[in-house]
């Protein structure tokens, strides 16, 4: 999906550089609280974020260069967005994969220097800030389990690679330089990436479990999972307890409304995913009934001139309204995310001396 | 590890373009993509000028066309959007050997082709005349934050050997019989891919610990100061301004 110089026109792509810069700038100072190791936000321990961030970052590389043998005879290969979230945290993730892309379009020009703003914004910003979202939202509501981490990673990595298409299709909207109708590129791209979308989530849930397997401190996303400690005495089992207690059950009903409503928000989506193609292909079914006598050209422009600017229309106004749906979706997420830390924070702040989350 | 980390884009000659000071090649190699990229697409023979300006660089830069032609293979994926895109795209058709095409679709593909094979040139060559490390300090050189050029020259520098970790699991997954076939061995794969992930972040912990035992507190110290003079910056500049007076001309006559 690395997008070329000359395929968003310049306005466009020095837009979106200017959203990319913002993001990775927010990346960069959320990193170094991340992978700070103990946190407390005022930028100590940051010397940390280079070398380990460089590492996930030539991890993620060379991630990319692993090839997955699909059904005859072809391969695929993991974007490791979801991936990199999940394990190091959005803003790192967010960081190593822009750095990645950064350095895939320098050195290797695969995709443009022009377009490294689409390409970060696209693949980088969208794919770990869905995924993370989700997965976190997820890693809420289902039981505290090691199972639902790897389910939770499934869906966050499932959604990640479609919400990327849909987010490019948007770009493309604004900014396409040629005049594919809208609805072609929408159903096209989110097709194909549902079925990338499908390979990515099956190795990013696998590779997640088999992390949190050897080392389930490492995987970021869950680590509001861990067991207490256990001391087996001969005088018994004592149990020690946390440095960060364990999350109030009552932050859960929050959540669940979440969930409810982003699942509401997305069933609206795909509602307009779906009828795009239905949509598109009954204006073909209508134009070959209207102009028999064509037959022969019609087989191969299905949308001829007049009918593709309504088309175009409509498409984009169903396009917006994806992206309008999955940022409604995010927006969510968000707020739930930000009561439920709230109630968090509360919660340990009472005891003294512990260290909030 | 020990051994200088010269990528393999990298082409070690002494040229002119060799000799500019790496941040004049950025700006110049991306304000001439800008330049391109900004080109009305109907003006056929300016692409053609850009092309020449290009070949000039590599002329001064002695990077020999063979070597240039290859690395612009990476373009091959585009090259196929390019080509399915008159048989999709909408608008008036043309008829060509009894294919009807879009004429807006041939436009775009052209479009596609033109303006991505000329960024990826560019690209391909300030890769070839830049080496890893300059490249590096050109972007800090720009104002790009510090830590993210930390980063950067983190992941090229374990790039390597997080892959070559990569291919040693390979070797021995494969010298104990395994071939991946199809999805039912993603498990394997997926469990190399997590075994990969932790051995590249406990080398980051190690490679951390080893830092700090040795003074580092979060910034790199800056041995060589990357300074341009003014004849420098004038040279690099030689390329996006002549490309500016084509695109300048092109979106007058068209």
């Amino acid at each position: 999906m690395h997008v070329p110089d000359g395929f968003i026109n310049a306005p466009v792509s020095l837009a979106t550089g200017a959203v990319a810069a913002a993001a990775v700038a927010v990346a960069l100072r959320g990193a170094r609280r991340e992978l700070g190791g103990s946190v407390d936000g005022s930028g100590h321990g940051g010397e940390r974020t280079a070398p380990l961030a460089g590492l996930v970052a030539a991890f993620v590389f060379a991630v990319q260069m692993l090839n997955f043998p699909v059904a005859a005879g072809t391969s695929g290969h993991l974007l490791g967005g979801a991936l990199a979230a999940i394990l190091v945290g959005p803003c790192t993730g967010m960081l190593c994969i822009s750095v990645v892309l950064l350095m895939q379009s320098v050195l290797f020009a695969d995709g443009g220097l022009t377009a490294l703003g689409v390409n970060i914004t696209d693949m980088a910003v969208v794919t770990t800030i869905v995924s993370y979202g989700l997965f976190r939202l997820l890693v809420t509501v289902l039981p505290r389990r090691r199972p639902s981490v790897t389910a939770a990673a499934f869906v966050a990595a499932l959604v990640s690679v479609p919400a990327a298409a849909v987010a490019f299709t948007g770009l493309y909207a604004l900014g396409g330089t040629t005049d594919v109708p809208l609805g072609k590129v929408f159903t096209a791209m989110v097709g194909v990436h549902v079925l990338i979308g499908i390979g990515e989530a099956v190795i990013t849930a696998l590779t997640v479990g088999a992390v949190i397997a050897v080392r389930p401190d490492l995987v970021y996303g869950a680590r509001g999972l861990r067991r207490p400690l256990e001391l087996r005495t001969p005088d018994g089992t004592v149990t020690v307890p946390q440095a960060a207690p364990a999350p109030s059950r009552s932050a859960r009903p929050v959540a669940v409304a979440g969930l409810v409503a982003a699942l509401a928000l997305a069933g609206f989506v795909s509602y307009y995913a779906s009828t795009s193609p239905d949509g598109l292909e009954k204006v073909a079914h209508d134009k070959g009934l209207d102009s028999k006598e064509e037959e022969h050209a019609a087989k191969d422009s299905p949308l001829a001139d007049y009918q593709v600017k309504d088309v175009g229309d409509e498409r984009i106004s169903g396009g917006l309204a994806g992206v309008i749906g999955v940022g409604a979706t995010l927006a969510a997420g968000t707020g739930v995310f930000v009561v439920v830390r709230k109630r968090r924070s509360r919660t340990a702040a009472a005891p003294a001396g512990t260290e909030a989350l | 590890m020990g051994a200088g980390h010269a990528h393999k884009l990298y082409r070690h000659a002494r040229s002119p373009v060799h000799a500019l000071p790496p941040h004049c090649k950025i700006a110049a190699v991306f304000c001439f993509v800008l330049v391109v990229v900004s080109t009305p697409r109907e003006a056929v023979w300016a692409f053609g000028l850009y092309a020449l300006l290009l070949a000039a660089v590599a002329g001064a830069a002695r990077v020999p066309a063979s070597f240039l032609l290859r690395r612009l293979l990476i373009e091959v994926p585009f090259v196929a959007f390019a080509v399915l895109m008159p048989f999709v795209a909408g608008g008036e058709r043309v008829h060509v050997l009894g294919l009807a095409l879009s004429q807006s679709g041939l436009w775009g593909a052209w479009n596609i082709l033109a303006k991505g094979t000329l960024g990826v040139a560019a690209s391909v060559l300030l890769a070839a005349t830049t080496e890893l490390r300059a490249l590096l300090l050109g972007l800090q050189r720009l104002r790009m934050p510090p830590l993210l050029v930390q980063i950067a020259s983190f992941m090229i520098r374990y790039g390597d050997v997080v892959t070559d970790e990569m291919r040693r699991m390979r070797i021995a997954r494969e010298s104990r019989g395994f071939t991946a076939r199809g999805v039912r061995h993603w498990g394997v794969l997926a469990r190399s891919a997590g075994a990969l992930f932790i051995r590249s972040y406990e080398r980051g912990e190690r490679v951390h610990l080893a830092m700090v035992s040795r003074g580092y507190a979060g910034t790199m110290p800056v041995i060589d100061e990357l300074n341009a003079s003014r004849a420098q910056w004038t040279h690099a500049a030689a390329l996006p301004l002549a490309a500016l007076a084509v695109c300048l001309t092109g979106w007058m006559l068209t």
